[in-house]
């Protein structure tokens, strides 16, 4: 178990002050421009030792991404980007980063705009999190105040200016360059790769967009050593990581654990358990509604990290659990997130435009059981159409939640189709509450 | 059809709309933030000032389509630029809402912890039978919202601004009758949570003492 010394978001709960005077005790901004006078390459070969993986949810290795950037300062300025815009269901850790502890993220972005040789970085966060870009924008005031970012940041001898933007309700501006579309002033519209942002990004500018809790472990990393990071979690899969346990557990948290830690102790010692016990377990989404269902019997022995659910079919995502209990409707469960997909599909690619409706449609008759056994297949087939046929990733993560049902749950699927035909109409849809 | 008239049958188009002194103070903010040519970037912060001057000044936070023409105006963006981002982005209301927007998530990890009850809450207090209806007195709208991102803490309700976290049934009724008082109560977790941590305090970061600021 990850013991106290080893957290990096020692504020993550804000039962201290978030702000300079507190995140200076508290470890922030202590030799800031030491770290810096190593030098952007170190900088960069340090992430790259530390096997930091996006936190994200597509786990791409950090240190790498930043590697793709130029390495000298050219005619067009270079951007870091970091993406706030945290809307994945069941995913609420960005949050507590940016209203309890803003500092460790103002380090990291200064830190990482100078081993990517960015002079401007913008922070892009989620409409909705007003109060959050309240306290965020005091603490870039602040520390601009007291020289730590602005002209000759922390006394580097690096001009470097951070500029907080607010979304305005639109789960697709999470994906890399919808964000950036965004950012630009325009509809959150994803853009093809090639280019990718670290040749052509902001402004038509090389750029890296990374998440709020992969540049707020910046610090600590470069602070305390690579060699730190990596000796925790599991080889591939290492440091810590923020969970966040919510539905049918005893206590709904965050948490900030080891990578690699099986799943079923994570709930049972910092969730207070699942509802009514392990065994009255039914399910269990492990990393954000993206990532398919896993059920009991996977439950009972994964661990959770890249490697650990990749095995298993589903992926850590971004570390949000939610948890289903044995009173769970679980066709209603994953078609309420296909109706998710489909209120929030951009309508630019025509599979996703079209599929996610479709899917949804579907996926609304089977909670009825107002369907054919056969169409489950048709359901399934679909699935693969739009997953890997589309500009972004959202065509996929609209895909995902069904086959995971249909993989683990076929018979329930059945049984409410064979129920509704035989007249004893499926009851109505419970309530998933107490 | 118009943009501004989506839903509503009398939605009070105004005739103009210019920003007030409050918002010119940030606007000139807003514009520091991006490169010279670049104040497109700003059409999302001066929509979002729109529909802070309109709440502010008429009580009804909207973004009417003379208000559109002047951010395009404004920002030297083409009129339909401004239009298909207003109409793309969810917390810009196109047509009048009412005094409180009670945004109500109803997405999977809210749902598991009982979103529909805090919904039917809403609809018992407000008289509202529909999404996106404002009640006859014109305090509330009901609006379906997707994930807001604080599902530890679900089922949410988003008013305005602020986050009511770990509803049920009976504290959304208290909320909205205070609300009626017009007192506004502290956002955050109904039963007392610190935040995001278990319920009953946090089990990690204890052993950590912060005493010694500089």
């Amino acid at each position: 178990m990850l013991s106290d010394k080893d957290r990096i978001f020692t504020n993550l709960y804000g039962l201290h002050d978030p702000y300079l005077m507190g995140a200076r005790a508290r470890g922030d901004w202590d030799g800031t421009a030491a770290i810096m006078a190593r030098g952007p390459d170190a900088l960069v070969d340090e992430m790259k030792a530390s096997g930091l993986r996006g936190r994200g949810g597509a786990g791409f290795p950090t240190g790498l991404k930043w590697s793709f950037m130029p390495k000298q300062e050219g005619p067009r300025p270079h951007y870091l980007v970091v993406n706030a815009d945290e809307s994945e269901p069941g995913t609420c850790k960005d949050r507590d980063i940016i209203r309890h502890d803003p500092h460790k993220l103002i380090e990291g972005c200064l830190l990482a705009s100078f081993a990517m040789r960015a002079h401007v970085c913008y922070i892009y966060i989620r409409g909705e999190f007003y109060n959050e870009a309240v306290v965020l924008q005091r603490a870039i005031d602040e520390a601009t105040n007291a020289g730590l970012i602005g002209r000759n940041a922390c006394g580097s001898g690096w001009d470097f200016s951070l500029h907080l933007h607010r979304g305005a309700g639109a789960y697709i501006c999470g994906e890399e360059t919808a964000l950036l579309e965004s950012l630009e002033g325009k509809k959150g519209m994803p853009r093809l790769k090639p280019p990718f942002p670290a040749a052509v990004g902001l402004y038509g500018c090389p750029t890296t967009v990374n998440n709020v809790e992969s540049i707020a472990v910046v610090p600590a990393i470069l602070g305390r050593g690579a060699a730190w990071f990596s000796a925790l979690g599991r080889p591939r899969n290492s440091g810590t990581k923020l969970f966040c346990i919510s539905g049918h557990v005893n206590k709904p948290c965050n948490v900030e654990e080891e990578l690699g830690i099986p799943l079923r102790v994570l709930i049972d010692t910092y969730a207070g358990g699942v509802r009514g016990g392990w065994d009255n377990l039914l399910a269990v989404i492990p990393g954000g509604s993206s990532v398919p269902v896993i059920p009991k019997s996977v439950c009972d022995t994964v661990l959770m990290d890249f490697d650990g659910l990749r095995d298993v079919k589903s992926g850590l995502g971004t570390a949000a659990v939610i948890v289903m209990d044995k009173s769970t409707d679980i066709i209603r469960a994953i078609a309420r997130l296909s109706q998710f997909y489909k209120h929030e599909s951009c309508g630019q690619c025509t599979p996703c435009r079209e599929g996610t409706g479709w899917m949804m449609r579907v996926m609304n008759r089977m909670v009825q059981g107002r369907a054919e056994p056969e169409e489950i297949d048709t359901l399934e087939q679909v699935t693969r159409q739009v997953e890997g046929h589309t500009i972004c990733a959202l065509g996929d993560a609209a895909a995902w939640p069904i086959q995971g049902l249909i993989r683990h749950f076929r018979p329930v699927i059945e049984e409410r189709i064979a129920q509704y035909k035989s007249g004893r109409a499926a009851t109505p849809a419970r309530m998933a509450a107490e | 059809m118009a943009v501004g008239t989506e839903g509503t049958a009398h939605a009070p188009e105004p005739d103009s709309f210019s920003f007030d002194a409050a918002s010119e103070a940030t606007i000139a903010r807003i514009l520091a933030k991006y490169p010279a040519g670049k104040q497109a970037s700003a059409v999302l912060p001066l929509l979002d000032l729109v529909q802070r001057q309109m709440a502010r000044v008429t009580g009804s936070g909207w973004v009417p389509r003379v208000a559109m023409d002047a951010v395009a105006h404004r920002l030297d963006m083409a009129p339909i630029r401004v239009y298909e981002v207003a109409t793309f982005y969810l917390m810009f209301n196109t047509a009048p809402v009412g005094k409180y927007n009670l945004q109500v998530c109803t997405t999977t990890p809210c749902w598991l912890r009982g979103s529909d009850a805090v919904a039917h809450a809403c609809r018992r207090a407000t008289g509202i039978t529909d999404w996106k209806e404002t009640s006859a007195d014109g305090m509330f709208t009901m609006t379906e919202v997707e994930c807001l991102g604080a599902c530890v803490n679900a089922p949410i309700l988003q008013v305005n601004d602020d986050f009511y976290e770990d509803m049920d049934a009976e504290s959304t009724e208290r909320l909205l009758a205070a609300l009626k008082r017009g007192e506004h109560p502290e956002p955050g977790s109904v039963k007392g949570r610190q935040t995001s941590a278990p319920e009953g305090g946090p089990t990690t970061l204890t052993s950590l003492s912060f005493e010694k600021a500089e």
